[in-house]
């Protein structure tokens, strides 16, 4: 692409600005891991759109009880295209996408450890979310939940190529992410900076390790599961239909092995944004590192030995239910640990409420909500009662919004300076987060109360005596009220490209490495690679008379 | 603030910023120990609001399904579970949010000087260690109380009261209906099959009249909930799931199919009703006879043999033994028809004939739109099934 530049410019008068074909070109060929980690972004970013709109019209249909706004099928169509795109295509993606951008950087390397790889993984991720889309232009989009519970993706149950797009889009997406998860590992164990041990590495790339981890034994179950559907459904194989000696049970055991660790996919690296946020916007140095690295670990492990928590429903023994509730609970040890080393982090700090901050705050303060639910949830009697019900969509909303996007939106306003070299706007971005949070707050919390009711989730209508209106009605004016503040995200991100203030190498004083080159950073990074002897290079080199080195690990 | 000299006063420094940072830690440990103390006091209070807005029968009236409303010793053990932990959960909660705003309040770069930066804390051994053993002990207790709820509420041969006359039924979930075969009640063997709407005895003092039912799916995976009777269990091909629980109290029970089974899992209705043991005893021999076979409905019951009918339904004492849906032997003994969804009326039989996917778009059962003539005799043979 570099050539085409150069041809263009001597052959025509634009001299200077060759046409947007050649920007589109660069693009498609890159394997330039910012270039990547922008398409990751630009990809999720525009899928979180389609999957708004389609919650918007899930809250829509459920305003009143008995609605006839949205017929059933479509109705289930859009619960499970919501389902799948926020996990498989938002969430993931947009998560990779800030990984392959600033992994490389924070540790000093001038790329990913496989460039071509790592562009292979990106466009595996995106045909794969073509493929699941393309169902909509077939006319018959998967209508099976996201988790696709055998036997309703039997060809008896469901003939049309919906679960087949499904089925094909996520295996495709799935060898993306495992090319990805692999990648990284590569990356953060083979091309850290001269002195950075592994027990140096800035805490965004810790998690995004052990995320990594969790794709590459996690992922390639979904995968096999996935083909043993395709081939029940294609070639006569009975692994699921019980009419024929398949086991419905046995998918269940096979998509939340996969399933329960991809929660957790999807919220280490939001610690590891929140454990970059917190510390520069507290100007104090992270807490208890080594044993946030523990817990982070911990929890990488543990998650790996819950997934029936999924299942209390199905008639399991008991030494199966207590077993799993108690490994359940577990997980709340290493969860809670980061949530006081954060807000031990903050303690006599000097904070400063840039909207970074701001998101890393929501997050604090929601996620513990969330994760408390959870505990509630883990405790077997009481799944027994709410599971399926909309008091598990509260739940699990509550961390993946309060959770997950609040820290992907504390990581976007934090890096944004430094991917485009602007600012975003302060105040579109306050204005962002207290719109986001209230309506937040209004959509989710009244489902906590209708799940107690007695809702159950996945329901097209509901009747009208069961005291369920007042809630689902606020729970829709809470979407709405919701919808706008992604409308400023886009509005900021988009003109602060090119209206910005210019962001400068360093503008929120932070400490880690991709802040000592410029915004945005050139091809290949750093001029010189960069020597390390710290957790904090940047402040050593700020604070040459009381470096960081000199203390860390010798706390006690 | 870090402005030093030499080697040496830095480590000084260091030492005394580290001393000033457990003396606050300890004070923070006091100031949490006696703000929980007070804070459970507000707690409690909250609870009480919470509560009055949970019960339903306090807010709008209607026949909410809440989990906080049990009517069975086994909702009750749930929903003691559950304000438990709402407690436990509750307390930590709001010393976290607590913390969060006060150290937002307390340590707001405004308050001090902009450009010098705060003393450095690197972490504290103790510390962590003191927040990891607190949460695994309450993790602990947690575990423990659940492993005894567990064993007070789960299916368990010793757990049924002795001196108890049990009802067996077998639920079989299809899409979009319950199928329900009474097979034994007071040790006595019973062969009769209805649908969707469930009727139970209700125990009396000193005489328990245990529910057992047992779960089984003709078709996709479903999940039996009555919240205010049990938690749920999953009714899944290929499996035997059990599920039991006895009440005190009569009165309709609703609920519904709680796991996604295709297009109208929405409309897959519980009904549940529990009646006295004369009056259940009554409608259990009633439900046992034959069809009624009403020579003025002669010509109804014609069309209803001659038509596709048969194939799918049952009615005994007629060739009609179609197993697909619904037994419709005592039609008429049911308050609501397509599961739930609408009240059991002459008018409303004849629209769901006419054509049922125009109320319940995507059901199994196709439109009929038969003659007018011939759908009031078929209506009437219906009707007719007391």
């Amino acid at each position: 692409m570099q050539s085409a530049i150069v041809d263009n410019s001597t052959e025509t008068r634009m001299a200077t600005k060759p046409p947007w074909t050649v920007y589109l070109h660069d693009y498609i060929t890159t394997v330039d891991h910012k270039k990547i980690g922008i398409l990751y972004i630009l990809m999720a970013l525009v899928f979180l759109v389609i999957g708004g709109v389609e919650a918007i019209l899930i809250r829509w249909q459920l305003f009143w009880p008995r609605a006839d706004i949205i017929p059933p099928k479509l109705f289930n169509q859009l619960f499970t295209m919501h389902g799948t795109t926020m996990v498989f295509f938002v969430g993931m993606p947009i998560l990779i996408g800030l990984g392959n951008y600033f992994v490389p950087l924070m540790i000093g390397a001038r790329d990913m450890a496989f460039p071509r790889l790592n562009s292979l993984g990106f466009w595996a991720t995106f045909l794969g979310g073509m493929i699941v889309y393309f169902s909509f232009l077939a006319g018959d989009p998967p209508d099976v939940g996201w988790f696709a519970y055998a036997p309703l993706t039997e060809k008896t149950f469901s003939r049309g190529i919906g679960t087949d797009c499904w089925a094909t889009g996520l295996l495709v997406s799935g060898v993306g992410t495992i090319a990805g998860g692999v990648n990284f590992i590569a990356t953060i164990v083979g091309l850290r900076a001269p002195g950075m041990t592994i027990g140096k590495v800035p805490f965004f790339v810790w998690t995004i390790l052990w995320t990594s981890a969790q794709i590459v034994l996690a992922i390639p179950p979904l995968s096999a599961a996935l083909i043993m559907v395709l081939l029940d459904r294609h070639l006569g194989a009975h692994f699921f239909d019980p009419q024929t000696g398949g086991s419905a049970y046995l998918w269940q055991h096979l998509f939340w092995f996969f399933g329960h660790p991809e929660v957790y996919i999807l919220i280490l690296p939001a610690f590891g944004m929140i454990s970059e946020v917190i510390p520069v916007f507290s100007r104090k140095v992270l807490f208890g590192y080594e044993f946030m690295a523990a817990a982070t670990m911990g929890i990488a492990f543990i998650s790996l030995g819950v997934w029936a928590h999924h299942m209390f429903t199905v008639g399991m023994s008991r030494p199966m239910e207590i077993g799993f509730a108690a490994s359940s609970l577990l997980v709340s040890i290493p969860t809670g640990i980061k949530m006081f080393n954060w807000l031990a982090t903050m303690q006599g700090g000097k904070i400063r409420m840039d909207s970074p901050m701001l998101f890393a705050c929501g997050f604090l303060g929601v996620f513990v909500f969330g994760g408390l639910t959870g505990v509630m949830l883990a405790a077997v009697p009481i799944d027994w009662q709410v599971s399926d019900s909309y008091f598990v969509v509260a739940h699990f909303h509550t961390v993946l919004i309060g959770g997950t996007l609040f820290a992907t939106f504390a990581g976007l306003h934090y890096w944004y300076p430094k991917m485009t070299g602007r600012m975003l706007n302060e105040r579109l971005a306050k204005w962002q987060f207290w719109i986001l949070l209230i309506g937040f707050l209004l959509t989710f919390g009244p489902m906590h109360i209708s799940g107690i009711l007695g809702m159950p989730r996945r329901i097209y209508t509901y009747p009208p005596d069961r005291g369920w209106d007042i809630w689902n009605q606020v729970a829709t004016i809470g979407a709405l009220i919701q919808a706008p503040s992604f409308v400023l995200f886009l509005v900021n991100v988009i003109g602060s490209r090119w209206w910005g203030k210019p962001a400068g190498n360093n503008p929120w004083n932070a400490w880690t490495l991709e802040w000592a080159t410029s915004s945005p950073p050139p091809a290949y990074n750093f001029n010189e690679v960069p020597v390390v002897r710290s957790r904090r290079p940047l402040w050593d080199l700020q604070h040459p008379e009381d470096p960081d080195w000199k203390y860390e690990g010798e706390h006690a | 603030m870090r402005r030093v000299s030499s080697q040496q006063d830095a480590e000084e420094f260091r030492l005394s910023l580290r001393m000033e940072a457990n003396r606050r830690s300890r004070r923070l440990a006091q100031g949490m120990e006696l703000g929980v103390k007070s804070l459970s006091n507000h707690l409690l209070g909250c609870l009480a609001i919470t509560a009055l807005l949970l019960d339903p029968s306090n807010l709008w009236g209607s026949e909410s399904p809440s989990i906080f409303d049990p009517a069975t010793p086994q909702a009750t053990s749930i929903r003691s579970l559950f304000w438990l932990v709402i407690l436990i959960t509750g307390v930590i909660f709001v010393g976290v949010e607590g913390l969060l705003a006060f150290f937002l309040y307390e340590y707001s770069r405004k308050k001090s000087d902009p450009n010098a930066e705060p003393a450095q804390v690197y972490g504290s051994i103790p510390i962590e260690v003191a927040w990891t053993a607190v949460p695994t002990l309450i993790v602990f207790v947690i575990v423990m109380i659940v492993v005894r709820i567990e064993y007070e509420v789960k299916a368990d041969a010793e757990t049924i009261p002795a001196n108890s006359i049990p009802l067996r039924i077998r639920v079989v979930g299809h899409q979009w209906w319950w199928e329900y075969n009474y097979f034994e009640y007071d040790g006595k063997p019973l062969s009769m099959t209805t649908a969707n709407e469930l009727v139970i005895p209700v125990g009396e003092e000193g005489v328990a009249r245990p529910i057992m039912l047992t779960l089984e799916s003709a078709d996709v995976c479903h999940s039996y909930w009555v919240p205010r009777l049990s938690g749920k269990t999953d009714l899944i091909p290929g499996r035997v799931n059990e599920l039991w629980f006895e009440t005190k109290l009569a009165g309709d029970y609703v609920g519904q199919c709680a796991e996604y089974c295709g297009t109208q899992h929405a409309n897959m209705l519980l009904h549940v009703r529990a009646v006295s043991p004369d009056e259940f005893e009554k409608w259990l021999s009633d439900q046992a006879s034959p069809a009624a076979d009403d020579p003025a409905v002669a010509e109804g019951k014609k069309v209803f043999l001659s038509e596709t009918c048969v194939n799918c339904h049952t009615v005994q004492g007629t060739p009609a033994k179609g197993r697909v849906g619904p037994d419709l032997t005592h039609l008429m003994s049911r308050h609501t028809i397509a599961a739930g969804m609408i009240s059991n009326t002459p008018e409303n039989l004849r629209d769901w004939i006419h054509d049922p996917q125009d109320i319940k778009p995507g059901c199994l059962m196709p439109a009929f739109r038969l003659e007018s003539s011939k759908m009031d005799l078929l209506v009437k043979y219906l009707g007719s099934l007391k």
